[in-house]
């Protein structure tokens, strides 16, 4: 029977299929909130978790994940007109990370779009768009869905996952970086694209909401020889930090949301500029990226610090010559593969390429119930400060 | 080798006074025309055969001074079968209306009143001939301009002031009902602020409109009607060098570089240029000729948020005779006897739906001038108002309308039914298709205080300039709005010249 939508407030936050199998593993009801579902922050261990991601299999629940589907002949010049990159040339069953701007040139989100075939996307990313991609199709051929809850999203992420999908059946031995196989599952499709957050050799897993339970099944119990360990959204922060992937609302304010006029960024501002085909011909925003590019009026740059010491600089604010205010750190976390107290942060340019190791980032560090202010020296670095072969190698080397 | 500078879109009055300014300044301006005939909503039409009216339009304000002097009009053929005309507002007992100076029992609070309104309308007349001001920095706003006009606003005085700042949003009936008591004069102004426009005399922000409007100038009537006008236009846009081409569609503008290049017209022909201003339809040239591939989906959102929905209809009568209004016929006409019957008119077209007893403006050309009609005979020309743009069942729609207007003027002219040789009405779809005015409406996007000045037709395209590079606007889908004047047109060419050097 289907619930009564009157009822919503009772709970209040949406349980994802996977809900039963986290629910009951989550030892301390860590619970954080994640486009209005309930997702796991961490599920008892969030070191032990990040171990899994680096040395053997995670599992994480991607459901929440806001996914769009394009579909129609015109959807490739859509998507080509709606984001930086070029959609066109995109093979079938491939993807490729994007971003797309306001008219003002503005990022409004980045995402990972899926072609599934030639009239045919998922477009997958952080925030709720509908309204802005449904008017980007507007006098083309295309039909933009929101599918957020029609799809069941794992991700697999870490060494061995590779050989986790190979004793679950799946010959993922050829599957590329950015590639999509599929497989049959349990009377269905299972979907496997080489993709994820985590810097890692990983996979993402797609079903059809009544699979979910039956693939978590399979995979825990395939998976149970190289350890396969759910995760929380802690352990992961850690590993995409590491890699050196941004997040909108963490790293950066998505245009739409911005109440503040200075807070939209640019992607020269937040490093994704390198997305950008000047060549495609009209995207959304490209006039006004054009003229920022060719006055070089970008405000801020988006950086990779090396801090010393090892205190999280989560929210500190960045100074040059510990004498006047130039940006702030937007995600942090001690590295545990790289040994180093990382950060990523936004710096005013020109202090993200003076390489004058004046950049200090002040830090108010709680020591029993005392806060304590600390200068730390950082060093400008650049991103991802973890880089694994592994994570493109093909075939994956069995682990 | 270009084949011409600049492509104008559209042969109505601000494409013509648009192309004349700009092949004045030395520039090689090809004006292209859908219809066979220019001048677009200005135009004389025969409706029956040997039955001749002014084709939408059909009174005057006196057109822009710029326009009217620059072209120099009178000169090519501009002539006035009446100017300073007045009005007679018919109720029981028609009251007469020349302005400020007629005797009549309401007379001292309408002369306190138009003070005032006068006032108001003369200190935002002259923002009528500039490029509305940009809310940005570094906007390359006329700071000198504004800073006269803002002077100019605060020598009213701090009470007319005070007042100025009181009433401009407000809705032209509460100020109606605060300061007059005769309802004839009441309706007539209620009719006059929501003439053209989708909103009742209740609805907010109406008196501005009724500024907007005293601030065009007296009225007055061209001899042989609108077509008139546009012929005058034509001829000096021709002499000053403008190649007219009259037949011609505009399929689509083309993009080159990221820059509007040209067009291309239905039959194929391509036509380069350095830059395509568009007359026509803001709404008409960034979704059908422009197309989505060009434009930023936030401008294409704002495009399809202009409102456009057109409240008039216009109504063409042939007579055997001259109909028996209780009035001079030499006059403009008005029938609607009270504010609320304004608003009694309007109410229904919020709903798609006819009201029962329409209001309107009418005059009778043929009792100024003869040639319009037969000897003995006359045509009757009418603005209807207010019908439904967009009505369930358009053939009932219009019937019915018809048959309530004709009611209507019965009661006013007794008789006129059986005096009828022909009758035509357009309704605003009728319009929009004739005319090529998305929604039928006569201003190219509604007149509203929403719809104005640096929001018209929206915030990142009213300077004239468009979100595409080399491509303009020039029509009354853009400051000031619409009526037969070629402001729009005239300030659009203005902005070109200034921004492009």
């Amino acid at each position: 029977m289907k619930a009564d939508p009157r009822l919503h407030h009772l709970t209040p936050l949406r349980q994802t299929p996977f809900h039963p199998r986290i629910a009951a593993l989550n030892r301390h009801q860590q619970w954080g909130a994640w486009a209005g579902c309930l997702a796991a922050l961490n599920l008892g261990d969030a070191e032990m978790e990040y171990t899994a991601i680096r040395n053997g299999a995670s599992l994480y629940d991607l459901c929440p994940m806001i996914k769009y589907r394009f579909s129609g002949p015109d959807a490739a010049a859509c998507l080509d007109r709606l984001t930086l990159r070029n959609v066109s040339k995109m093979p079938i069953d491939s993807v490729h990370y994007t971003a797309w701007c306001d008219d003002a040139g503005k990022v409004m989100d980045d995402g990972t779009l899926f072609r599934l075939g030639p009239n045919e996307f998922m477009l997958c990313c952080q925030e709720r768009h509908l309204p802005w991609l449904q008017d980007a199709g507007w006098g083309f051929d295309v039909t933009v869905q929101e599918i957020t809850e029609t799809v069941a999203a794992l991700s697999l992420q870490g060494p061995c996952t590779a050989s986790v999908l190979q004793a679950l059946g799946c010959d993922i031995g050829n599957l590329k970086l950015f590639r999509i196989a599929r497989f049959p599952f349990a009377g269905g499709s299972l979907m496997v694209s080489r993709t994820g957050f985590t810097g890692d050799l990983g996979y993402e897993l797609w079903v059809a909401p009544e699979l979910a339970l039956p693939l978590w099944d399979a995979l825990m119990i395939a998976g149970a020889p190289w350890g396969i360990r759910p995760i929380g959204t802690e352990a992961l922060d850690i590993a995409r930090i590491e890699a050196g992937f941004i997040l909108p609302n963490a790293d950066f304010v998505p245009a739409e949301q911005a109440l503040r006029e200075d807070r939209v960024r640019s992607p020269f501002e937040v490093g994704l500029d390198w997305l950008i085909d000047w060549h495609e011909g009209h995207f959304n925003g490209r006039r006004a990226l054009l003229a920022e590019k060719e006055s070089n009026s970008s405000v801020w740059a988006m950086v990779g610090l090396d801090i010393a010491g090892n205190i999280s600089t989560a929210g500190s604010l960045i100074y040059h010559a510990k004498t006047f205010e130039v940006g702030y750190i937007t995600a942090a976390a001690w590295s545990p593969a790289t040994k180093r107290n990382l950060a990523i942060a936004q710096v005013k340019r020109p202090y993200d390429t003076i390489y004058d190791n004046k950049l200090w980032v002040e830090v108010y560090a709680l020591r029993e119930l005392q806060y304590v202010k600390i200068m730390l020296q950082a060093t400008v670095t650049p991103r991802p400060f973890l880089t694994l072969a592994r994570r493109k190698v093909t075939p994956p080397g069995a682990h | 080798m270009r084949s011409c500078d600049i492509i104008v879109i559209g042969g109505g009055t601000n494409g013509m006074a648009c192309a004349f300014r700009l092949a004045k300044a030395g520039h090689r301006v090809t004006l292209l025309e859908r219809q066979e005939t220019l001048g677009g909503g200005a135009c004389t039409v025969e409706f029956a055969p040997g039955y001749r009216v002014s084709g939408l339009s059909h009174v005057l304000h006196m057109p822009d001074a710029r326009v009217r002097s620059g072209m120099a009009l009178d000169q090519h053929g501009l002539t006035y079968a009446a100017t300073g005309l007045a009005t007679s507002a018919l109720a029981d007992n028609t009251l007469i209306f020349k302005g400020f100076s007629d005797s009549f029992p309401d007379q001292p609070n309408w002369t306190a009143l138009a003070s005032k309104l006068v006032d108001f309308a003369t200190v935002l007349a002259p923002f009528r001939a500039m490029t509305p001001p940009r809310i940005a920095r570094g906007a390359g706003n006329d700071w000198m301009g504004l800073g006269r006009l803002g002077l100019n606003l605060r020598m009213l005085g701090r009470d007319r002031f005070r007042e100025f700042m009181r009433m401009i949003l407000i809705n032209v009936a509460d100020v109606l009902e605060d300061d007059l008591t005769d309802d004839r004069l009441m309706g007539l102004l209620a009719f006059d602020a929501t003439l053209g426009a989708w909103l009742g005399p209740r609805s907010p922000n109406s008196l501005i409109l009724l500024l907007n409007r005293m601030a065009c100038g007296p009225l007055c009537l061209p001899s042989g009607g609108m077509g008139t006008v546009a012929r005058a236009m034509e001829n000096a846009a021709r002499n000053a060098g403008v190649t007219l081409r009259t037949g011609a569609t505009v399929a689509r503008i083309t993009t080159e570089n990221d820059r509007a290049s040209g067009v291309v017209l239905t039959t194929g022909e391509v036509l380069p240029a350095a830059h395509v201003v568009s007359a026509i339809h803001p709404r008409t040239t960034f979704e059908v000729l422009v197309g989505p591939q060009a434009l930023d989906t936030g401008t294409l959102r704002q495009s399809r948020a202009i409102k456009s929905r057109g409240g008039a209809a216009k109504l063409h009568l042939a007579l055997s005779g001259a109909p028996a209004f209780a009035a001079d016929l030499r006059s403009r006409i008005v029938i609607a006897p009270s504010v609320r019957a304004v608003e009694d008119a309007f109410n229904p077209v919020k709903y798609g739906q006819v009201p029962d007893r329409p209001v309107m403006e009418l005059i009778v050309p043929s009792a100024f001038e003869p040639g319009l009609a037969p000897p003995g005979h006359h045509v009757l020309s009418a603005i209807v108002q207010f019908a439904p743009h967009a009505p369930a069942d358009a053939a009932l729609a219009r019937s019915t309308m018809l048959h309530n207007t004709l009611n209507v003027l019965e009661e006013h002219a007794p008789g006129i039914r059986s005096q009828i040789i022909h009758a035509a009405l357009l309704m605003p779809s009728d319009i929009a298709d004739r005319y090529g005015m998305a929604g039928g409406n006569w201003h190219h996007g509604e007149l509203s205080v929403e719809q104005m000045l640096f929001l018209r037709p929206f915030a990142g395209a009213a300077q004239y300039a468009t979100p595409l590079p080399g491509l303009w606007l020039a029509g009354a889908g853009s400051h000031p709005g619409g009526g037969i004047s070629g402001a729009a047109g005239w300030n659009a060419a203005e902005r070109l010249l200034e921004v492009t050097g």
